[in-house]
C-alpha cells in the first residue's frame, strides 16, 4: 500500500504477546490515517464503560500516509485512548519525530493493550521489538529520562517518555518527545502511566512504498519552493504561534486571572518578541518543516533556570495570561517545570488560575492548600504543580481537573472552573468571541482548539489566514461587541472538517492556517505518494459528540472585566445555544449523525469522506 | 565548492537526509543520508550540521584503496570496496555511512540537494555547484 508502511504493531502488555497485523486496506481507505486510524480503533476495540485506568484501556500511537515523506512538516503523530480527562474519546498530537520513525521501521500505528507487570519501556528497532524494565528511569523527569535514554540507546532513537505526571495518572499528563514538543491533551500520558510504560523507544531505518516517486520528489521540492514564497514564511516564523499573543490580546480574547477578564497590562513581556530577546538559542522544527514554530532556549529566574523549548502561544495565555506570570522568563520556566513533570500547560494552567480564585474568594483556605497563592506569583506555581504531580494534599484533588475538582469543592467554584466535557479551555476567552465559544462547546475531546479555530470570523468575519490576520490587524483600540452571525455554525463546522485533514494524513496544519499553503497542494503529493485520487479539503470526522452544560459558567452570563477591548461585554445565551442548535442540525455536524440523546461515552463514527 | 554551513540556522528539521536519500538512492529512507544533524539537548540547546568536507581520511585509511577522488569529490568504488567499513570508523565527522540493505558505505558526494531544500538556508553551495 503505497504511501503507508502497511503494519499495525499490537502489544499486549499484560501477556508480552507482540503482533504485527497487516494494515487493512479497506480501513485505510476509509479513515486514511491518523485521527481517523484513532476513531476507528477506539470505536472497534474499546470496551464500552470502562475506567480510562482499567488496564482493558487502548493506547494508540498513529501516522498518517503522508508521515514521513517529502511533503512539508510531515511529522505529526495521533495518540488515542479513552481520556481520563474527560471518561470520553481522547485524541491528541504531537510533532517531532518520532512518527516518521514508526513509519521507517515498518508500522502505521501502534496498540498497547494491558498493563505491564512492572514499570518498563518499549524498545523498536526496525523488525526488533521488546518490553524492557525501566527501572532505570522511573520516576525521572520527562525531559531527563529522554537525555538517559538517548545517552544509553543512541541519538538515533526517537523517544516519547512521561514525567511523573502520568506515573501519578495525573489526569491531564502528557507524552513528551524531542526536549519540548508534547503530545498535551486529554490525558493521554497518564494512561501510557497506567500501563506502567515510562517511555517507547524508536529507530527506523527503513524505507517507505511510494507510487510515484520522481514526481513525488519533484512536487514534494515544489511544494518547499510555494511555502517559502508566502509572506508568513519569513514574518510568521521567526516567533511562532507566540506572534499571535498582542493581536489576541487587542481584540480581548486572552484570558487573563482565571478566564475572569480578557486582557493583560503586561503583555509586552510575555510575547513572541520577549521570547526572541530574553531566551532564544535556536529555532526547533519537526520533521520535514519549514517553518520551525519551536523556540528553544534558555531562562532564568529566582527559583532556577533551565533550557527549555517555548513558551509558545498557549503557555503564554495560560501562565502569563491565566496565571499573570509578569515576564517571559518566568512563563518559560513554568512551561519547563510541566515539561518535566510531563503535564499539559494549558490544563495546569487553568487548574492553578481556577485555585487562586477559589483561594480569593475564600472556598479553599491556606489550611487546605497549604500556602497562600496569588496571581503573578511563579511560587505559587511552582509550589502547586509540585503538590499536583505528587498528589499530595490538595494536589491530589487538583490532579482531577477543574471540573471534578469544583463538583468536590462545591460553593459555587463551578461556575469559575473552565472547562467543556471535563477539558479545560485553551488560551480563547471567548465571551467577545462567540464562534470560537461555539467551536469549543462542540469540541468531541472537550475544549480544545485543534477541532477548530474560529477567530479569524469572529473578528474580521472572514476566514483567513492567521498571519494575514494578525498582520493586518494593528492595534484595536476597542473591538465591537462580536455578533453571533447566521455563518457561524457554518464556518465552525468547516474548521471542524478542515483540520481532521491534516490529523488523518499524519501532517501539520500550520502551514494552511498560519501561513495559507493551500490544501490543494496536498491533494497532488497525496497522489504522487499513495496513487489515489482523492477530492482533499472536507473531510468528515470526529466521535463523541455531546453537548456541555455550558450555561452554569462564567462564560455565558458574567460580563468580562475591566480593561481590554472585550471589557464588560457579555455573550449572550440565546444566540448561542440557536447556533449550537444549527451546528448538530448540519448534514456536516458529527452531532447530526448520533441520535439525540447521545450519553457519556457513546459513539458513532462516521466513515471518514474527503 | 565546498558548501558553508550554517550551524545556527539549523532547526533539525531534517529534510536535508530525506531529500538526500532521494536523491542518491530513490528511496523515502533518511537512514542512508549522507549527512547527519546532531540535536544538542538539552544543554546546549541547538543543532551541528556534519557535513562531508571531502578531507580524505576515508581514503587514507582504506586498505585496497577504494575510495578515489574524481573531479572534487571522494567517491568510493563498488568494484574494489571489500565493506570493511575501516572508513566509517575513521570518518571524523561521521558521515562515511554504512547502508541498510548494502555491504558497502557511502558518502557525499556534492550534489547540492540538501543545500536546494534546506528551508532555513543551513547548507548553502556555492552555485558552480549546485547548477
Ligand atoms: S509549524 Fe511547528 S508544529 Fe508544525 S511542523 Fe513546523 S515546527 Fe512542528
Ligand atoms: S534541512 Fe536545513 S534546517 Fe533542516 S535539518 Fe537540514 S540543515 Fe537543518
Ligand atoms: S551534497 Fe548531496 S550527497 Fe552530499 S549530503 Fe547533500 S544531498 Fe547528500
Amino acid at each position: 500500500m503505497y504511501g503507508y508502511a502497511g503494519t499495525i504493531l499490537r502489544i499486549n502488555l499484560s501477556t508480552g504477546a507482540i503482533e504485527k497485523q497487516p494494515l487493512d486496506e479497506t480501513m485505510a481507505e476509509q479513515y486514511i490515517g491518523g485521527r481517523g486510524f484513532v476513531a476507528k480503533l477506539l470505536f472497534d476495540e474499546l470496551p464500552r464503560g470502562i475506567d480510562p485506568y482499567d488496564e482493558k484501556n487502548l493506547f494508540i500511537a498513529a501516522t498518517g500516509p503522508l508521515s514521513g515523506h517529502l511533503v512539508p512538516a510531515s511529522g505529526k503523530t495521533h495518540f488515542g485512548a479513552k481520556s481520563p480527562a474527560t471518561g470520553g474519546y481522547a485524541d491528541s498530537n504531537m510533532g517531532g519525530h518520532f512518527g516518521p520513525a514508526l513509519k521507517y521501521a515498518g508500522y502505521d500505528v501502534l496498540v498497547l493493550t494491558g498493563r505491564a507487570p512492572a514499570p518498563s519501556y518499549l524498545f523498536i528497532e526496525d523488525g526488533r521489538v521488546e518490553i524492557r524494565p525501566a527501572d532505570a528511569y522511573w520516576g525521572q523527569g520527562a525531559l531527563i529520562a529522554e537525555k538517559n535514554m538517548k545517552t544509553e540507546l543512541g541519538e538515533d532513537f526517537q523517544i516519547i517518555t512521561i514525567g511523573p505526571a502520568g506515573e501519578k495518572r495525573v489526569r491531564y499528563a502528557c507524552l513528551s518527545h524531542d526536549f519540548g514538543r508534547q503530545a498535551g491533551r486529554s490525558g493521554v500520558g497518564a494512561v501510557l502511566g497506567s500501563k506502567q510504560i515510562k517511555a517507547i523507544a524508536v529507530k527506523g531505518t527503513g524505507s517507505l512504498p511510494v507510487f510515484d516517486l520522481k514526481k513525488a520528489f519533484e512536487a514534494g521540492k515544489e511544494a518547499y519552493k510555494k511555502v517559502a514564497a508566502k509572506p508568513g514564511f519569513t514574518e510568521w516564523t521567526p516567533e511562532g504561534t507566540a506572534g499571535i499573543t498582542n493581536w489576541v490580546n487587542e481584540v480581548g480574547v486572552f484570558p487573563t486571572r482565571n478566564f475572569k477578564t480578557s486582557f493583560s497590562d503586561h503583555y509586552e513581556e510575555i510575547n513572541g518578541k520577549a521570547i526572541l530577546k530574553k531566551l532564544k538559542i535556536t529555532d526547533k522544527g519537526c520533521y520535514c518543516c519549514p517553518t520551525p514554530c519551536g523556540k528553544y532556549g534558555h531562562t532564568k529566574t529566582k527559583l532556577g533556570s533551565a533550557y527549555v523549548e517555548g513558551p509558545e502561544y498557549e503557555t503564554i495565555a495560560l501562565f502569563g495570561g491565566n496565571c499573570e506570570l509578569k515576564t517571559i522568563e518566568e512563563v518559560a520556566y513554568a512551561n519547563y517545570l510541566c515539561d518535566e513533570l510531563g503535564i499539559d500547560t494549558i490544563s495546569s494552567g487553568a487548574v492553578i488560575s481556577w485555585t487562586i480564585e477559589c483561594f480569593e474568594k475564600g472556598i479553599l483556605s491556606e489550611k487546605e492548600i497549604g500556602r497562600p497563592v496569588k496571581f503573578s506569583d511563579l511560587e505559587t506555581v511552582d509550589y502547586l504543580l509540585e503538590k499536583i504531580v505528587a498528589r499530595e494534599g490538595i494536589g491530589d484533588l487538583l490532579a482531577e481537573g477543574v471540573k471534578k475538582a469544583s463538583e468536590k469543592v462545591g460553593q459555587g467554584s463551578d461556575v469559575f472552573a473552565i472547562h467543556v466535557k471535563g477539558l479545560e479551555w485553551t488560551g480563547y476567552e471567548c465571551r467577545n468571541a462567540p464562534s470560537m465559544m461555539l467551536a469549543y462547546m462542540t469540541a468531541d475531546i472537550g475544549a480544545h482548539h485543534s477541532r477548530a479555530w474560529v477567530l479569524g470570523h469572529d473578528m474580521a468575519g472572514a476566514w483567513t489566514n492567521v498571519h494575514d490576520l494578525v498582520s493586518g490587524g494593528g492595534t484595536v483600540e476597542r473591538q465591537p461587541q462580536a455578533q453571533i452571525k447566521a455563518e457561524s455554525a457554518r464556518y465552525v463546522i468547516d474548521s471542524q472538517h478542515t483540520r481532521p485533514l491534516f490529523d488523518a494524513l499524519g501532517i501539520c496544519r500550520l502551514q494552511l492556517m498560519e501561513l495559507g499553503f493551500e490544501v490543494e497542494n496536498y491533494v497532488e503529493l497525496f497522489y504522487f505518494i499513495t496513487g489515489k485520487k482523492r477530492q482533499l479539503g472536507f473531510s468528515a470526522g470526529a466521535v463523541f459528540h455531546r453537548t456541555h452544560p455550558i450555561r452554569s459558567q462564567r462564560g455565558l452570563f458574567y460580563p468580562q472585566g475591566e480593561n481590554g477591548a472585550a471589557a464588560g461585554l457579555v455573550l449572550r445565551g440565546q444566540g448561542l445555544g440557536c447556533q449550537w442548535a444549527s451546528h448538530q442540525r448540519h448534514p456536516g455536524s458529527p452531532g447530526a449523525r448520533r441520535c439525540g440523546r447521545c450519553t457519556e461515552g457513546r459513539r458513532r463514527t462516521g466513515r471518514l469522506i474527503f | 565548492m565546498m558548501p558553508t554551513v550554517i550551524h545556527e540556522n539549523c532547526s533539525g528539521c531534517g529534510t536535508c537526509k530525506l531529500v538526500c536519500a532521494m536523491e542518491n538512492f530513490s528511496a523515502v529512507q533518511p537512514a542512508r543520508a549522507l549527512l547527519r544533524i546532531e540535536g544538542r539537548f538539552p544543554a546546549p540547546g541547538d543543532y551541528q550540521i556534519h557535513f562531508c568536507d571531502q578531507c580524505g581520511e576515508c581514503a587514507d585509511n582504506c586498505p585496497v584503496e577504494a575510495i578515489v577522488m574524481e573531479s572534487g569529490v571522494y567517491r568510493v568504488d563498488q568494484a574494489l570496496c571489500t565493506g570493511c567499513m575501516i572508513c566509517v570508523e575513521v570518518c571524523p565527522k561521521g558521515v562515511m555511512v554504512e547502508q541498510p540493505g548494502s555491504e558497502f558505505p557511502a558518502k557525499c558526494i556534492l550534489c547540492g540537494a540538501c543545500a536546494k531544500i534546506c528551508p532555513r538556508s543551513a547548507i548553502v553551495m556555492p552555485e558552480a555547484v549546485t547548477a
